[in-house]
């Protein structure tokens, strides 16, 4: 009976209230072993894999990756100079705008979940400044984000779990809306669009960095459908995840780092964007204009 | 008290073995037929040695599962502690069975704890899941007599008691 009350007296606070996460975060450090145990024997046979593999393999894929580099480097000096000139334009206009964020590669643990929440496990978590809330990629979208810290490991809730909402720009009209997950791996909801609002197959995503937790500009998804009845006030759209969000093993967490920007009085620690715990939002940074007078204390 | 202590690390780590299959990764396919391991385990220790293994253990392990499957906390906490205490008021039954009405038996404890997750689960998050969500209580109770087997010889073994 005790234990009974005790387990909904739990799961009320823990779905209402966020103060349990500490105590989830301490109990996640006790089962990191098994977390680890669990994912073993695939970082094994990977790593035997990776010291038995042929050495013509390596040099074919060294080769490879030279060849790819050189061209990755190509397109970034004409990137580089494409932002240069943003932000110049952007200087003119007075509008202000930031770029550059620091990532940090981790990998997912081989670990299964709760088959009914789409949430992953990584390799890195606080001794590597990862946060909680902070935005998950992978090399081709936006994957999700960080719910729950522990020393080693990390869990991300993926965008297309039901419980997730991203908000998102259309990138061909501009058009801010926001999408959610729907369950399954492969489709997100964007539920609150008018009939007659300018979107379209094929049209791409991406984050408009409102809610603060994502940098803007990144890819999200691809519209896949677009349904609009005459009789319903909303279109219903559905969009795929860019991101490879059961086929990556490699993804990337991205400190935003603020750029030229005064911080808000204030927010303790916004000066060391590096230590991850306390990096200055976005929408917090966009609301603050350059010439923003301080506030009279 | 040695024996004591050495019966608690046997129960232990046949706990943990039952939690590292709960995660251990399985095919796109199959992940949704994974059994409730733990909770087998569980069952099997609560009918074997009820003054020892729980209502309170079976919150405790529920707890750690949780945490460990990143499920509301208190999801598992709540299943697992009403089977064990249904096992418990019943065991003295279900240790006289034969290996299918022991079958059946288990098969309703397990159906009970899922039951409980999916209200849960609905309450929460406003999802339902579809048919397959019923077939691994069926699975568990196909696996008990082999699960209650095996833990029967460990426990002889190491002569928990």
């Amino acid at each position: 009976m005790v234990a009974v009350i005790l387990s909904l007296g739990l799961l009320v606070l823990d779905h209402r209230y966020h103060h349990l996460q500490q105590l989830r975060n301490a109990l996640a450090f006790l089962t990191y072993p098994l977390h680890y145990l669990a994912d073993l024997p695939f970082t094994a046979s990977r790593w035997l894999g990776e010291t038995t593999s042929d050495r013509d393999v390596l040099l074919e894929q060294n080769r490879e990756l030279r060849n790819q580099n050189l061209r990755l480097r190509g397109e970034l000096q004409k990137y580089e100079s494409l932002q240069a000139e943003n932000l110049r334009l952007r200087d003119l206009v007075d509008s202000s705008f930031k770029v550059g964020d620091r990532v940090l590669v981790a990998e997912l643990s081989s670990v299964d979940l709760d088959p009914y929440k789409q949430q992953v496990v990584i390799n890195k978590g606080a001794a590597s400044g990862a946060y909680e809330g902070q935005p998950v990629l992978d090399a081709h979208a936006v994957m999700g984000q960080v719910i729950g810290v522990t020393p080693f490991s990390s869990t991300v809730l993926l965008i297309t779990d039901i419980s997730h909402a991203l908000p998102v720009q259309v990138l061909r009209s501009g058009l801010r809306t926001i999408a959610v997950g729907t369950g399954r791996i492969d489709a997100l909801a964007l539920p609150y669009l008018p009939t007659n609002s300018d979107i379209a197959e094929g049209d791409l995503l991406v984050t408009s960095g409102l809610g603060g937790k994502f940098p803007p500009g990144y890819p999200v998804a691809t519209v896949t459908r677009v349904d609009r009845s005459p009789d319903a006030p909303f279109s219903s759209v559905v969009a795929e995840p860019r991101a490879h969000l059961d086929r990556s093993r490699e993804v990337l967490l991205v400190w935003t780092v603020p750029n030229q920007l005064p911080m808000l009085p204030g927010a303790a620690g916004a000066e060391t964007p590096d230590a991850g715990a306390d990096a200055p939002t976005p929408a917090a940074d966009e609301s603050l204009g350059a010439d923003r007078p301080e506030p009279a204390t | 008290m040695s024996a004591d202590g050495h019966g608690r690390l046997v129960i232990l780590i046949s706990l943990c073995i039952a939690m590292l299959l709960t995660i251990l990764p399985m095919p796109e396919w199959a992940r949704p037929f994974r059994p409730q391991w733990v909770t087998l385990v569980l069952l099997y220790w609560a009918i074997a040695l009820p003054h020892r293994i729980g209502v309170g253990s079976g919150f405790l392990v529920g707890i750690v599962l949780d945490v460990l499957t990143g499920t509301l906390l208190g999801q598992h906490a709540l299943g697992l502690s009403v089977v064990a205490f249904i096992a418990i008021q019943l065991h003295q039954r279900i240790r006289v069975f034969p290996f299918w009405q022991q079958s059946l038996g288990i098969l309703v404890l397990l159906v009970i704890e899922r039951l409980l997750a999916l209200w849960i689960t609905g309450a929460t998050r406003g999802e339902t899941p579809g048919l397959v969500y019923w077939t691994v209580p069926l699975i568990g109770a196909l696996l008990w007599p082999w699960i209650f087997v095996t833990l029967r010889s460990i426990r002889r073994q190491f002569e928990v008691s």
